[in-house]
């Protein structure tokens, strides 16, 4: 556990989690202040726009400004919503969050939940992981406790009430639509927007949807002022962000480092990659990210910019390592599924397509490709990409076309000869999961 | 209004239109298979897929709205190509069977595949399976056919009022299904065939017996309920196949009640009458039209000599035809007797010397839409009118406020904002009670007519005054229950005080298909003759009976067997044959059903709807406006030569129909006689697919749960003080009229009430179907 950073500064014990704990590290001070003071609305939203914050759990829009969205004058219910049903593969950050400070996420919805009017907000907390949900769920009662949400906090005419709710087990959930469905109690599906949450979000009213870790970062800005935060990362990518690094490295885990930070010095944090081998490949932000060869990568910063310029996603900042013992087409063929079982369901190119693809590449890895099977993927994922209610069509697609892209050659090689370039004795070397054994 | 650019076209829109309206409106086809002008938007299916100016990616149609100066291309390159990248989607696990489908010639899938599709697959992997589902006796399912467009899902959830399908699992296994082990049991069912894109959804009873394009289509009218619901019915060598909906945006929208869509099935019973018969000695015998109409006049003129005109009744169905009810009664005033009625179930007629019109809704149909206050007086609406109260439905998400009077609180799927759960015998005064709260919210003073009637209303009373009082458009609806009740002339004189305090109309629904028609064609008794009630109370010597059967469409199903089975002469003009009319009558003449005849029904808003034969009478049968005109001649009487229908409608319905209806009544006197205390009464509900002999006989209509053998119901207070616990089997008795059932505890009932249906052959040996019954355990 990194002990670094920001949210997860100081955050090397068992009992970080606690409220007494929180305090003592200086939480609830900006709630406090903002309360006392009465700060007004703008300026909390003001900083945040100062600060450059961009949503952390995936698509990097800036914090301040979907704020500035909410309706802050409609009369009646607003709703706020934290995203924590953390689901991409290879993204382990909020957990962590809420597993470590749980209370910096409370504040942060408590802040937003003032700038904003919201009277009740909920906490998605993805469902696999049940125990942090419960743990969460002992937070917000130590907050209650405290007065630190719920009716008049802190003795002011400011009420918030948070609630905590898991999930299911559906990755769709994590996209803020289908997340406010799943809430309501229905289906996780998309909604079509628009209208957007900002407008006509949970039960039809205007709702901000945030990720956990954009939440638990506003503490934080507002203490040490929405300048001092964008010029811990670079220009257009302010403050820390969490990486989740895992794959072929020597230490896999969480770490907070500032936006802009070389990929070299991340991957040399991370324990560089297991066994001296040398690095083939990463995915950058999450399993829908592009991947992106070594050599690309190597020359990228972590943040959203210098990433995007090499044509991925900085994303949720899920970063997958793979050495040279990786079989590019299995680990195409294992992302593929993923996105099958997950696609909702709901609108026809990513209901069809996702299976269309999946079993494609499955038959390429397992030696039955064809020699249009390449150009077939590409305008498969073509007629997917854009064309679907929410982004799990374009997630599923993307990996599909950057795999290809960048590995055509592997690809090729399987189909020519129902093998694989990557012996099997390699990859085993390389990795203790299992392998099939057609590789 | 927005102006908009959309393949060129300029086109001026209203604000809040999407593309698709845009392109509705411009006449621009835009493919599609979610959409559907009546249910939500759900934007999943991607087929409306359009090219937008400075759009990166492009957008559905039917979702996307429209904004000023917007630059739309519906078949540019790029919007075709989104189109049929669409389209290959949805036909990779769609199994092309289109040679065995039912849905061929009339899929959307298959006509825009045509245009869209490949003409060969690129998809080389195996094809979904999905296993079909039991919705039932009348929707039949192909679910490996099922695009997921949800257009089934929205029609329950948002039409019927009620979610009975569902997208279950994810991904390439989403399936459409019921809720596990149940069925899709709606009264509206039937219109998830139409709406089904595919051949997922198809007609059970219809399936593999017709291809679309081998069925001639004729416009027809439905013969059920009084919203006059038209209908293209599909015939094949003269056998009606299938009804479906026809659009008329005033009536039944695109939609029909499945009473309307599957009673067809009853025109090819086997009990239809297809000779002539007449009995001998107790024995029938075939004869031809001459013999029997020779039989029926000489008969009818014997009594009338014998025992004079007035021992001559006749008595229609109020689902003839206007022509048929004109020519039945002038036959029986031809013949010298006023005693001609076609209200069959209702036993209160003492406003027919005050009424000033022929009892109508009082409004259009359509207008439903636009009221904000709604009184219901006795109905079982839902199953009774199912589309109106599907308007009702629609209406209530805009703001509607529904209040309920009756001794029936079953669920209509809409929400009801104030209630009065009263016995049928406290109609009246809760009426009353009504009226005296509502004239205190207006601040004016109570009619005088009301002086017998306690000043106070009670809470339930207070309410729905409360309600009507704040509303703008407001109506007072009788439903059937309250026409068929012992004071009907009561209730309509108190609801039209109560629509006349708020400030809006009172109407009568209407039971049947020609309620309002039976007036405008005279069918009612003259002034001294007698009606539906007085014909059976004192029994007539001879009896002409149109299209009815005596122990199931009468108000009091034992006594109109006694009383026609007593007279000397019973001459009935049927469609079907059944042990009772073989018992009773002496001469039955085989008439047409109405898609075997042309005619005319008069709906509840008093639209006359013409209608022609759509398929040749079966065997023997005859029109019975035709089988009336030849009596009529037979019997020498004035004025029977008619060249066709059209010119016995043009005089049944003379003049303007708007100004003959009108739902004021005069001279009946209100009294507050309160019901004998602990008097156990019946509630008595006409089965949906029982109201009439056509539907009774429809195969498919009979298996649905709604047509499941009736029970007696009883609040559980009620069974109760009956020393009953519910479940039990009890003798039901009215007088002599006697019936067993078994007794569940339903607690949608007013105490002191027991449900027992009328109009099914358990319950047929009963009497009234109001007024004291007496329950005992057997």
């Amino acid at each position: 556990m990194s002990t670094q950073g920001m949210i997860l500064a100081g955050c090397d014990g068992d009992r970080t989690w606690r409220l007494q704990d929180y305090v003592a590290r200086g939480g609830y001070s900006a709630l406090r202040k903002i309360v006392a003071d009465k700060t007004p609305q703008d300026n909390i939203i003001a900083e945040l726009k100062a600060s450059v914050l961009r949503g952390r759990g995936g698509a990097g829009f800036p914090t301040g400004l979907k704020w500035s969205f909410m309706p802050r004058s409609f009369p009646g219910d607003k709703y706020l919503a934290c995203n924590s049903d953390e689901g991409e593969p290879g993204t382990f950050k909020d957990r962590d969050i809420l597993r470590y400070n749980p209370h910096a996420v409370i504040e942060g919805m408590a802040i937003a939940a003032y700038a904003m009017g919201a009277a009740r907000g909920y906490n998605y907390i993805h469902g696999e992981i049940f125990e942090i949900y419960q743990r969460f769920e002992e937070a917000l009662a130590e907050a209650r406790e405290a007065k630190l949400i719920g009716r008049n906090i802190l003795g002011s005419d400011f009420s918030f009430e948070l609630f905590a709710h898991h999930g299911y087990g559906a990755y769709i959930c994590g996209e803020e639509t289908a997340l406010l469905e799943s809430i309501e109690g229905k289906k996780g599906q998309p909604r079509f927007k628009p209208p957007f949450p900002a407008s006509y979000g949970l039960y039809g009213k205007p709702t901000t949807i945030n990720n956990t870790e954009t939440f638990a970062s506003v503490p934080f800005i507002l203490n040490m002022g929405g300048e001092a935060f964008l010029n811990l990362g670079k220009p257009n990518n302010g403050g820390m962000k969490l990486f989740s690094v895992s794959g072929h490295v020597n230490r896999p885990g969480n770490y907070e480092i500032p936006l802009g930070t070389p990929f070299s010095e991340l991957l040399e944090m991370a324990g560089g990659v297991r066994g001296g081998r040398k690095l083939k490949a990463v995915i950058p932000g999450g399993s829908s990210a592009p991947v992106l060869p070594a050599d690309v990568i190597m020359g990228c910063t972590m943040d959203y910019d210098s990433i995007s310029k090499a044509g991925s996603m900085l994303g949720s900042g899920a970063v997958i390592v793979m050495d040279e013992t990786t079989c590019m087409v299995k680990a195409l063929e294992r992302l593929s599924y993923f996105y099958y079982e997950e696609s909702c369901g709901q609108c026809t190119p990513c209901r069809e397509g996702t299976g269309w693809l999946y079993k494609v590449v499955h038959r390429i890895e397992h030696g039955e490709g064809r020699p249009d099977d390449l150009d077939l993927l590409n305008s498969v994922t073509g007629n997917i990409m854009g064309r679907t209610i929410c982004a799990l069509g374009d997630a599923a697609s993307m990996p599909v076309q950057s795999f290809i892209k960048h590995f055509a050659s592997e690809f090729e090689y399987h189909i020519e000869n129902k093998k694989c370039l990557v012996p099997p004795e390699v990859q085993h070397a390389g990795s203790n999961i299992y392998v099939s054994p057609s590789c | 209004m927005l102006e908009i650019e959309i393949d060129g076209q300029q086109v001026s829109v209203e604000d809040g239109s999407t593309v698709m309206d845009a392109a509705h409106q411009a006449g621009i086809y835009i493919p599609h298979f979610c959409y559907h002008k009546k249910l939500s938007i759900a934007a999943n299916c991607r087929m409306c897929l359009v090219q937008v100016e400075k759009a990166p990616k492009p957008l559905p149609a039917c979702a996307t709205p429209v904004t000023a100066g917007m630059k739309v291309w519906t078949h540019s390159e790029a919007a075709v190509k989104a189109q049929k990248g669409v389209m290959e989607f949805l036909l990779i696990n769609h199994p092309l069977d289109c040679p065995i489908c039912d849905q061929g010639g009339e899929c959307q899938l298959q006509d825009l595949a045509v245009g869209y599709g490949g003409v060969a697959s690129r998809y080389q992997e195996e094809k979904r399976v999905v296993f079909n589902k039991n919705l039932g006796s009348l929707v039949s399912t192909d679910m490996t056919r099922c695009i997921n467009c949800t257009r089934c899902v929205r029609f329950t959830v948002e039409i019927a009022g009620e979610m009975e399908l569902g997208q279950a699992f994810r991904g390439e296994h989403a399936e459409i299904m019921p809720f596990i082990e149940k069925t899709v049991d709606s009264e509206l069912s039937g219109n998830i065939i139409d709406l089904c894109p595919v051949g997922a959804l198809t007609s059970k009873p219809f399936r593999f017996s017709a291809r679309t394009w081998e069925m001639s289509r004729r416009r027809s009218v439905s013969p059920h309920d009084s919203l006059g619901a038209n209908l293209i019915v599909q015939t094949k060598h003269d056998v009606v196949k299938r009804v479906l909906p026809l659009e008329n945006e005033e009536l039944n929208e695109c939609w029909l009640s499945d009473k309307d869509r599957f009673s067809y099935e009853g025109l090819n019973s086997d009990e239809r009458l297809t000779t002539p018969l007449i009995k001998q000695d107790g024995e029938w015998k075939a004869v031809d039209w001459q013999a029997a109409l020779e039989f029926a006049a000489s008969g009818l003129r014997g009594i009338a000599k014998d025992y004079g005109p007035a021992a001559i009744g006749a008595l229609g169905s109020p689902h003839a035809t206007v022509e048929e009810l004109h020519l039945l009664q002038k036959l029986a005033r031809g013949l010298g007797s006023g005693n001609v009625d076609f209200r069959l179930r209702q036993t209160d007629f003492r406003a027919d010397a005050g009424r000033a019109g022929a009892p109508w809704l009082g409004m259009k149909v359509a207008e439903t839409g636009e009221l904000d206050r709604l009184l219901v007086v006795g109905s079982f609406l839902r199953k009774d009118h199912p589309l109106l109260a599907q308007r009702v439905r629609q209406a209530t998400k805009r703001g509607l406020l529904v209040s309920v009077v009756g001794p029936n609180a079953e669920e209509w799927l809409l929400p009801v904002r104030a209630r009065a759960l009263v016995a049928p015998s406290a109609l009246v005064d809760t009426l009353a009670q009504i009226v005296v709260a509502l004239a205190a919210e207006k601040g004016v003073a109570i009619d005088e007519r009301l002086s017998g009637f306690p000043a106070q209303a009670g809470d339930d009373a207070r309410a729905i005054a409360a309600s009507l009082a704040s509303g703008r458009k407001v109506a007072v609806w009788l439903g059937n229950l309250a026409v068929q009740d012992q004071r009907a002339a009561e209730l309509q004189l108190l609801a039209n005080e109560i629509a006349r305090l708020a400030g809006g109309t009172a109407g009568v629904i209407g039971e049947a298909a020609n309620s309002v028609g039976g007036y405008l064609a005279g069918a009612v008794p003259s002034a001294d003759g007698l009606d539906a009630r007085q014909q059976i109370e004192q029994p007539r010597k001879a009896y002409v009976l149109l299209g009815a059967e005596p122990e199931l469409d009468f108000a009091d199903p034992a006594a109109t067997v006694a009383a026609l089975g007593g007279a000397q002469l019973v001459v009935a003009l049927s469609a079907f044959v059944s042990p009772s009319l073989r018992e009773v009558a002496d001469v039955l003449l085989p008439v047409a059903p109405f898609a075997e005849t042309s005619g005319t029904f008069v709906n509840a808003e008093g639209r006359a709807q013409s209608f022609v034969a759509v398929a040749r009478p079966q065997g023997d049968t005859r029109p019975a406006w035709k089988v009336l005109r030849v009596l009529g001649n037979v019997l020498e009487l004035a004025g029977f030569d008619y060249n066709d229908s059209e010119a016995v409608r043009d005089e049944a319905l003379a003049g303007d129909i708007a100004a003959r209806l009108d739902n004021r009544v005069d001279g009946v006197a209100l009294s507050a006689v309160a019901a004998p205390a602990g008097a156990l009464e019946r509630v008595a509900d006409v089965p949906i697919h029982f109201a009439d002999p056509l539907v009774r006989r429809a195969p498919a209509l009979q298996r649905t749960r709604d047509a499941a053998a009736p029970v007696a119901r009883a609040s559980r207070a009620t069974l109760a003080a009956l020393g009953l616990a519910g479940g039990e089997r009890v003798r039901l008795a009215q007088g002599a009229a006697r019936a067993e059932l078994t007794i569940v505890a339903d607690d949608k009932l007013a105490d002191g009430c027991v449900r027992v249906a009328a109009a099914h052959p358990d319950t047929a040996t009963l009497g009234a179907l109001s007024g004291a019954i007496s329950v005992e355990r057997i």
